[in-house]
């Protein structure tokens, strides 16, 4: 039997704003308990939500960059649910008119087993704005009857989110986590999240169901909550396939169900059912009034954002000549593309400046595991070595060894150059002087050469790079040699 | 719609209403009473009406993205729950909120 997985996800982005969605309370991450916790957090009785505009922008730009219908008026309303850390008992939350509507990204997949991609368009089926909650602690720092008791921290509570809502599009755990780096690439590059997973601000909820392969129909799903790495997200999905294939093969059957993924086991495990838990008796929130985004409000929210991904690569490759595949993954992240951007703006030439920074610099970067904004060489001093490529100042070879000490921090390029004896001897006369030694110290090649043996002119080159100590252009050894030989 | 007492207990359990057996039975009557109201104005023609999400024919006013609020932490724990169980201490330790244990 040929099973299909089938996978749809729901992400939380938390929005990048100075406040909370509905006060004025700060949202800065790692205060003190509650002291970011103003009344409206901590709903005390008569208060009064009032909307960010922030927030508002943060959607609007999502809504843009995604191709998606932005809603002229949206309405929030009120999920309610129980729990200790929700004090006023509902999230305020869009529920039948979203503030954005349907969309598309477009993800490249690694393909299985192979050095490429494909591309897939994912549907967006909706964005919507909402509140967060507040935060439980279990382990209390006092004992006696407070040991027995869970703490709340409400200061993450009304913290801004936009939860993105996919179609059941993705068909493997690898297109599931490519839409979550594009997703998480994307909300950064517009700046409206900072991507920080470890802090919480991009948690996804993967929902995941099997079918059997041609059905149309899908499957039970459960849901998967809260991944916070990629590498997880995988763990989970894979694990959660071949749990409900088997269950389905044993003659089981798959249970709506809410599970959580246990990171030291690989497994995910179903969290105790609530019967009621899907009743949330959703209602527009009287306490705040539609919100309306009027076609000037894009106008000017766009003029804000930068160039998208997607337009960027296609500049690219119509401006520097690029293939699509480095386009593609100079624009993966925003700090690389404007890296690449800076680097060719300091004078480097497009395709080296491309090779070099997902080559050399990659590589560097992988292995002392450093985000590229700590990477020692910069835009600037990139171009730097490259244009002494170009004007032939050094060989591609001495530029590894240039790259290695700017690296280690020994200093600027030319000084590099200059300490190392690497600079390239270019001028005629000298390289000339150096072939008519080689040519008389080695004249059976020369025979061997005019006898027709091709081989003997790379030997001669070679004899020649090494008489230089390495130096010699190569370009002009070659040239220089055929008219000595008169090939 | 015909509601039952199960139904009344369940309402009344995910809003966290106390409600005994007997007044199970006279909400239950309250509600099919409002039920029946509802159905009476469903059989209104509403093609071609916008849903009304407010009363008031206004939209949202936004704020600005500047932090008004101060820490109030210290004003707000005095007015917490206390403890209970014989203890008159309010539930708060370390700055947190203490609530009876809630673990998933």
């Amino acid at each position: 039997m040929e099973w299909e997985v089938v996978i749809g996800l729901e992400t939380h982005t938390q929005l990048q704003t100075n406040t909370k969605i509905f006060s004025g309370a700060s949202t800065a991450f790692g205060a003190e308990p509650n002291t970011q916790a103003c009344e409206v957090s901590i709903a005390l009785p008569g208060v009064l939500p009032v909307l960010n505009k922030e927030a508002v922008n943060c959607a609007i730009k999502f809504g843009l960059a995604i191709n998606a219908e932005i809603a002229p008026r949206s309405v929030f309303a009120r999920k309610n649910y129980f729990y200790p850390d929700l004090p006023k008992g509902y999230q305020i939350s869009q529920y039948e008119l979203p503030v954005v509507g349907k969309g598309v990204v477009t993800i490249q997949v690694p393909a299985v087993g192979k050095n490429e991609t494909y591309e897939k368009v994912i549907n967006i089926t909706r964005a919507h704005l909402e509140e967060d909650a507040g935060k439980s602690v279990h382990d209390l720092k006092s004992d006696g009857a407070v040991a027995s008791m869970s703490g709340i921290d409400l200061n993450r509570a009304g913290t801004p989110l936009l939860e993105i809502v996919t179609e059941p599009d993705m068909r493997s755990a690898a297109e599931a986590v490519a839409y979550a780096k594009k997703l998480h690439e994307l909300v950064q590059w517009i700046g409206i999240c900072d991507g920080n997973m470890q802090e919480g601000s991009f948690r996804c909820d993967v929902n995941v169901s099997v079918r059997k392969k041609g059905s149309d129909k899908l499957g039970t799903r459960r849901e998967i909550k809260n991944l916070n790495s990629f590498k997880f997200m995988t763990q989970a999905i894979e694990y959660e396939t071949r749990w409900q294939i088997e269950t389905l093969e044993d003659g089981g059957t798959i249970q709506q169900a809410t599970v959580l993924f246990n990171p030291d086991t690989g497994e995910t495990r179903a969290m105790r059912s609530k019967e009621e838990a899907n009743d949330y008796r959703y209602f527009p929130d009287p306490d705040l009034l539609p919100l309306e985004i009027t076609e000037a409000d894009k106008v000017r929210v766009k003029a804000q954002m930068p160039e998208l991904p997607e337009a960027m690569k296609a500049r690219f490759e119509a401006q520097f000549g690029l293939t699509g595949y480095d386009a593609a993954a100079l624009t993966a992240s925003r700090e690389l593309a404007d890296y690449f951007v800076a680097t060719v703006g300091a004078g480097a030439e497009a395709k080296p400046a491309a090779n070099w920074l997902m080559g050399a610099i990659s590589a560097k970067l992988n292995a002392e595991e450093k985000p590229l904004a700590d990477s020692p060489v910069g835009a600037v001093q990139l171009a730097g070595l490259l244009n002494r490529i170009t004007d032939n100042t050094i060989s591609n070879n001495a530029a590894k060894q240039v790259f290695e000490a700017m690296w280690n921090g020994e200093g600027e390029v030319d000084a590099i150059i200059e300490a190392k004896g690497l600079k390239q001897v270019s001028d005629t006369g000298a390289i000339e002087a150096i072939l008519d030694e080689v040519l008389a110290a080695n004249a059976a090649m020369v025979e061997e050469f005019k006898a027709g043996k091709e081989k003997a002119f790379n030997a001669l080159v070679g004899q020649a790079m090494k008489a230089s100590k390495g130096k010699a252009n190569p370009a002009q050894v070659n040239e220089l040699l055929k008219k000595k030989l008169g090939a | 719609m015909a509601l039952s007492t199960e139904d009344i207990k369940k309402i009344a359990h995910l809003a966290r209403i106390e409600v005994s057996d007997s007044d199970a039975a006279s909400t239950l009557t309250k509600l099919t009473g409002i039920l029946g109201l509802i159905e009476q104005m469903q059989a209104v023609d509403t093609a071609g009406i916008v849903p009304m999400s407010h009363s008031q024919d206004v939209v949202q006013r936004l704020r600005d993205d500047v932090v008004t609020k101060t820490n109030q932490r210290e004003e707000f724990q005095k007015i917490a729950p206390v403890l209970g169980n014989g203890s008159t201490e309010l539930a708060v330790d370390h700055g947190l909120y203490l609530v009876p244990k809630v673990i998933e």
